[in-house]
């Protein structure tokens, strides 16, 4: 078996095995409110920083790429007015390839 | 969200089964990426059948391209795989699924099913959310993989169509009551976007997103973080929807930490 075979295997397995473990952790674990606390707001931190690495991130370089940034702006205001999460995803991405599609940005 | 009707559990599989398909589309870029860094077309699919989880499939990509270490390769696309074990802990108690079905259920912990759950009112709109972010997503995820590996990958950028903000766009849209409605969570969310922007310049791609795991750390650690109202939160929130919560903000920051 070739190494790369072996990455692939280990790299496919390690993945699922952590996404187990986390999900049958046993309850007790997390019965400390502090655990708790940590497990609940966890999703919250990486969620924001995937949005914010989404957003200015390429690579190694924090980028303004100007449709991206204008498509989250639309999601933010479609947000506001309290839009269905459709419309939101809707709004974002419409936004961005109009930009592009115009040459505007 | 006061409705007692099947109206929740419907808008979150639709939800779900929308950003599945959209998000799942980067699996083209995905497969294309694996065989130009020399991935056959096996290993790209085995990769997204198993390991199913974007940032690390991408990391080893990345590193069988730049001819590179392997097992250091290996070992940042497993590290960026933690992400997912940290969601498990949340989700467990979300869903609540018991038995041999946990063994499927944990294959579609990603951050797309994660956030999907996270922002349903109740247990049967999370399960709803969760299987039908999962469902649609792995199935295009895979599709696309495969396509991309074969050459599909040269049709157009996903770009010119703005999927790549319909991520971020969604993951803002199912944390908005969030952050809305919480102090403690708005901080986490700031300190959290913080961490991984300033990490961005001297990580692998992937690893300030895991990075900013400490601020929830923080947090959570902090004696008078205005916390109180979290630890209530694993079953509050699942019992009375997120709209309906008698405690704002304000009250449950003034309540003493136990």
């Amino acid at each position: 078996m070739s190494g790369t075979w072996i990455a692939v295997l280990v790299t496919a397995v390690s993945c699922y095995a952590l996404k187990l473990a986390g999900l049958t952790v046993p309850p007790r674990w997390l019965a400390h409110p502090r655990a708790q606390r940590f497990a609940a707001l966890v999703p919250v931190a990486l969620l924001a920083a995937l949005i914010a690495v989404q957003a200015f991130g390429r690579g190694h370089a924090l980028v303004a790429d100007p449709a991206r940034l204008t498509g989250l702006a639309a999601a933010v205001i479609a947000l506001a007015l309290r839009a269905p999460f459709l419309v939101v995803i809707l709004a974002a991405a419409a936004t961005a390839a109009g930009l592009r599609a115009l040459g505007i940005a | 969200m006061a409705d007692t009707s099947a109206e929740p559990v419907k808008r979150a599989a639709r939800d779900g089964v929308a950003l599945g398909l959209a998000v799942g589309t980067s699996g083209l870029a995905f497969g294309a990426a694996a065989v130009a860094s020399g991935l056959s077309v096996a290993q790209a699919c085995v990769l997204s059948i198993v390991a199913y989880t974007g940032a690390s499939q991408f990391a080893l990509a990345a590193a069988v391209a730049g001819g590179g270490n392997l097992i250091a390769g290996t070992a940042s696309a497993v590290l960026l795989g933690s992400r997912n074990g940290l969601y498990g802990l949340r989700l467990a108690s979300l869903l609540g699924f018991r038995g041999p079905f946990r063994l499927l259920a944990a294959l579609g912990i990603t951050d797309e099913s994660t956030a999907v759950a996270l922002g349903q009112p109740g247990r049967a709109a999370v399960r709803a959310g969760f299987l039908a972010t999962f469902a649609s997503l792995y199935l295009t995820w895979n599709a696309g993989t495969l396509a991309g590996a074969l050459g599909a990958g040269r049709l157009g950028s996903p770009n010119s169509f703005g999927l790549d903000v319909v991520g971020p766009a969604a993951f803002l849209a199912l944390l908005w009551p969030r952050l809305r409605d919480g102090r403690t969570e708005r901080a986490v969310a700031l300190a959290g976007a913080v961490i991984a922007l300033a990490a961005t310049p001297f990580c692998p791609p992937g690893l300030p997103v895991v990075l900013a795991a400490a601020a929830a750390l923080g947090a959570a650690l902090l004696p008078a973080a205005g916390a109180p109202g979290l630890g209530e939160d694993l079953g509050g929130r699942l019992s009375k929807g997120l709209g309906e919560d008698p405690r704002g903000a304000g009250a449950a920051d003034e309540r003493p930490c136990r």
